[in-house]
């Protein structure tokens, strides 16, 4: 039997290599941190507070018209507009108290532009309401991270991992962020949702070349921590080129053909995904190397003054499905 | 039975039952909107179906908040709260639109959810009214005509609520305050009041003098007792009809009243039939304020979900031909698992009668990844297993027990942030971490237990090679 394989058995060295990938990293990490701090973040109403109305014109009208039909009543407003449609999106951000009154102001502006219009979706979203909602999202979203820390460092009984893991998904999140914050697009709480499929998919996508760390420890006891990871990234290589195709072809088809409400969202996992893969691939293993060579940390409880006496879960190996 | 057969017995009663679990659903979605809108007026629309939160289909939500600060007596915030919700409940009630989610939120926050409604103006109108009824003497000694002397200078003697502002306050006498009326005119009255709505029994809309339209109301027997005293002993006097403590109208007492009565004050048709609808479902305990509201057009709703839906099959689509290309027959093996993930997963939502939204897709969609990556990991073992010229039986059998610690730890460790997720986080992270916290369960399933019964039958049959 023979099959099409994408990808012949590699033997590439990217623990030797992680100095250029830290570099690499390092200074589009910079380059994000830069981004925030001087751009910031395009926080839609759900944080700030503030109205949206959003309408679709039954003919062609440009931003300029939309602009200036706004300015006719006073109103400081952005305006964002999806490509291939008339649709316009109208925010006025900032603390309001009414309900209606700035989504009636908006509606009378938009009629001076003379085209009809009908109205898609309005928002209000009071000041209490947008910073509770971001607080509430930042909590749960660091209660689930710390989990996932603890869980992965006892099932691989060394904090390494879990910290590793977490270090690759911050990379991961925090490229998007620093994407989104470059183009100035809009983070509302279904981005906020895609950070979290992020997240959730980088944690996957490392756990797979740590168990394979983990087998080849048992399987070559006097291999050293470097061949060790190598072997393992190599071996895991086409398994994990094979997924990202799949999953990041699908997430490219939702973001070119899945509509205006879910452009953003697949934006984000788009650009989330691909960098998640990077990072498995080059930074998790480089990043675990830096941090054990100097003995401070091992991998396992084996060598672990730490972990002395501790047992094996007796999950781990057990024939589940005979 | 051999273990094969269990194997099969179960994934069989999941299918039928899935299927089985989906039917509403699919005769629910494939009836008319206006099919669907008489069904839901009605109270028929089916329990266990999976719904489509109001960013796929359309609606208004609204988030209210209890103003706490105005409370009054002993019951504590949670009573209040319950109360609240139950009123508001039925106000909305009153609008026969079928089962409307209203739900608590953090402390005071009150979430009320409107499917289908482009206009909630109405509703909120009802809902934001506190409906305070309040019946008080006007006062009409000479003390009380000097101090509504006073009060009528300032400026601005009513603060936002309609009551006295404490400057103004201080030139009343004790036991004396003064209403603003309808027409905009200043009434001294009585500082409480003798008898309150909290006593009606009914409120209904009927025809006033004049042919405005008025709502008549009914008393409790301690309501008419006590109206009937008040009545009874203040014959000729004025009384004042306050409503959130604006006085509605000030006729004077002809006779005493007890059960029946009724409010007039040059109201339009719509304020009256306001008026009853709140007086029926009573006061709340104090006023709440609208502090989000979000609307999405019907049309909004349905394009999001058709360009959302045809973008979702297509990338399933790409996943499967994918898959298939590339692992021929083990890829069509895997295919027939994704499809299968996604039957169980909806049927599973719609057990739980759970809503979807756009990040509850968000969801499914690393579900879906971390299933199709869960098959990646299977199949890549078996060719490793393969390459070392091991035996077909045990090519696939340490495909699976080699692959199962790795999708079994990286599941796990997503399960356990999006259990948390979902109990830390709210609304659209919950929506995320419910479609994730299943999925993730189904896709486990699916991608290794229902992958493996389906190699381990193919191989009783002695098969030379199966292409992986």
């Amino acid at each position: 039997m023979k099959y099409f394989k994408l990808l012949p058995k590699t033997h590439i060295d990217f623990v030797d290599s992680r100095k250029i990938f830290f570099w690499i990293s390092g200074l589009i990490m910079l380059a994000c941190l830069i981004s925030v701090i001087t751009k910031g973040l395009n926080f839609g109403i759900d944080f700030t507070g503030g109205t949206m109305v959003q309408v679709q014109f039954k003919d062609n009208i440009s931003i300029d018209q939309v602009r200036s039909a706004l300015s006719q009543k006073g109103l400081k407003a952005d305006i964002q507009t999806f490509i291939g449609t008339n649709s316009f999106a109208v925010k006025v951000k900032g603390a309001q108290e009414d309900v209606n009154e700035v989504s009636v102001n908006i509606q009378e502006g938009l009629k001076n532009t003379g085209v009809e219009f009908t109205i898609e979706q309005t928002d209000f979203v009071g000041p209490a309401v947008g910073s509770d909602l971001a607080k509430k999202a930042i909590l749960a979203f660091a209660i689930a991270m710390a989990a996932m820390v603890i869980y992965i460092a006892f099932r691989f009984q060394s904090i390494v991992w879990g910290a590793m893991a977490v270090a690759a998904l911050f990379h991961d999140v925090f490229l998007t962020i620093g994407i989104f914050s470059f183009f100035q697009l809009e983070v509302d709480l279904v981005i906020v949702a895609a950070f979290m499929t992020i997240a959730g998919f980088s944690v996957n996508d490392t756990i797979v070349i740590f168990d394979r760390v983990r087998e080849n420890t048992k399987l070559h006891p006097k291999w050293d921590i470097k061949e060790l990871l190598n072997t393992s990234v190599n071996e895991t290589l086409s398994r994990t080129i094979i997924t990202s195709i799949t999953v990041i072809g699908a997430a490219a088809i939702l973001y070119f053909m899945g509509g205006k409400v879910l452009n953003n969202f697949s934006l984000a996992i788009l650009i989330g995904l691909t960098s998640g893969t990077y990072s498995t691939v080059v930074l998790v293993t480089g990043l675990v190397y830096q941090w054990t060579k100097d003995g401070k940390f091992s991998l396992t409880s084996q060598a672990s003054a730490s972990n002395n006496g501790y047992k094996e879960p007796a999950l781990k190996n057990k024939k589940r499905n005979k | 039975m051999n273990k094969l057969a269990v194997k099969w017995t179960i994934i069989l009663i999941a299918l039928f039952g899935s299927v089985a679990l989906l039917y509403p659903t699919y005769e629910w979605y494939s009836r008319t909107p206006e099919e669907r809108e008489v069904l839901e007026a009605s109270g028929d629309r089916p329990k266990r179906i999976v719904n489509l939160g109001l960013d796929l289909r359309g609606g208004s939500s609204l988030l209210l908040e209890l103003d706490v600060s105005k409370l009054e007596g002993n019951e504590s915030l949670n009573e209040s709260m319950q109360r609240a919700i139950e009123i508001v409940r039925n106000r909305i009630d009153q609008y026969g639109v079928g089962e409307i989610p209203i739900t608590k939120q953090g402390d005071k926050w009150i979430s009320v959810q409107l499917p289908g409604i482009a206009n909630p103006e109405q509703a909120e109108a009802l809902i934001g009214k506190t409906a305070m009824l309040e019946f008080r003497l006007v006062d009409e000694s000479a003390k009380a005509q000097e101090a509504l002397q006073k009060v009528s200078e300032l400026e601005e003697p009513f603060n936002a609520e309609g009551t006295l502002t404490a400057e103004a306050q201080a030139l009343v006498p004790e036991g004396i305050t003064i209403m603003r009326s309808k027409d905009g005119s200043f009434l001294p009255v009585t500082a409480t009041a003798a008898v309150t709505g909290a006593d009606l029994e009914d409120a209904r809309i009927t025809t006033g003098e004049y042919g405005y339209p008025a709502v008549s109301f009914t008393f409790n027997g301690a309501g008419a007792k006590k109206f009937g005293e008040l009545t009874g002993r203040n014959l000729h006097k004025q009384l004042a009809i306050v409503l959130d403590n604006t006085i509605q109208s000030a006729p004077s007492i002809n006779s005493r009243i007890t059960r029946e009565g009724q409010i007039t004050g040059r109201f339009t048709m719509n304020e009256a039939k306001q008026l009853a609808i709140v007086l029926r479902a009573g006061a709340l305990p104090a006023p709440v304020r609208i502090i989000e509201k979000r609307v999405i057009g019907p049309g909004l709703g349905e394009d999001s979900i058709k360009s959302g839906l045809k973008a979702s099959l297509i990338g399933f689509l790409f996943i499967v031909l994918f898959m298939i290309i590339y692992y021929r027959a083990s890829g069509f093996i895997s295919s027939v698992a994704l499809v299968l993930n996604v039957v169980f997963l909806i049927a599973t939502m719609a057990y739980f009668s759970a809503t979807l939204t756009l990040p509850g897709i968000a969801g499914i969609i690393l579900s879906l990844a971390m299933a199709v990556d869960a098959n990646v990991l299977i199949l890549e073992r078996m060719r490793e297993e393969y390459d070392k010229g091991q035996p077909l039986y045990l090519v696939i059998k340490e495909g699976y027990d080699k692959a199962w610690s790795a999708i079994f730890d990286s599941n796990l460790t997503t399960w356990i942030a999006s259990i948390l997720l979902f109990n830390f986080g709210t609304g659209p992270v919950k929506g995320f971490a419910l479609t994730l916290t299943l999925g993730l369960l189904v896709g486990v399933f699916t991608s290794v237990f229902v992958t493996r019964a389906i190699y381990e039958t193919l191989l009783t049959a002695n098969p030379k090679e199966i292409s992986i």
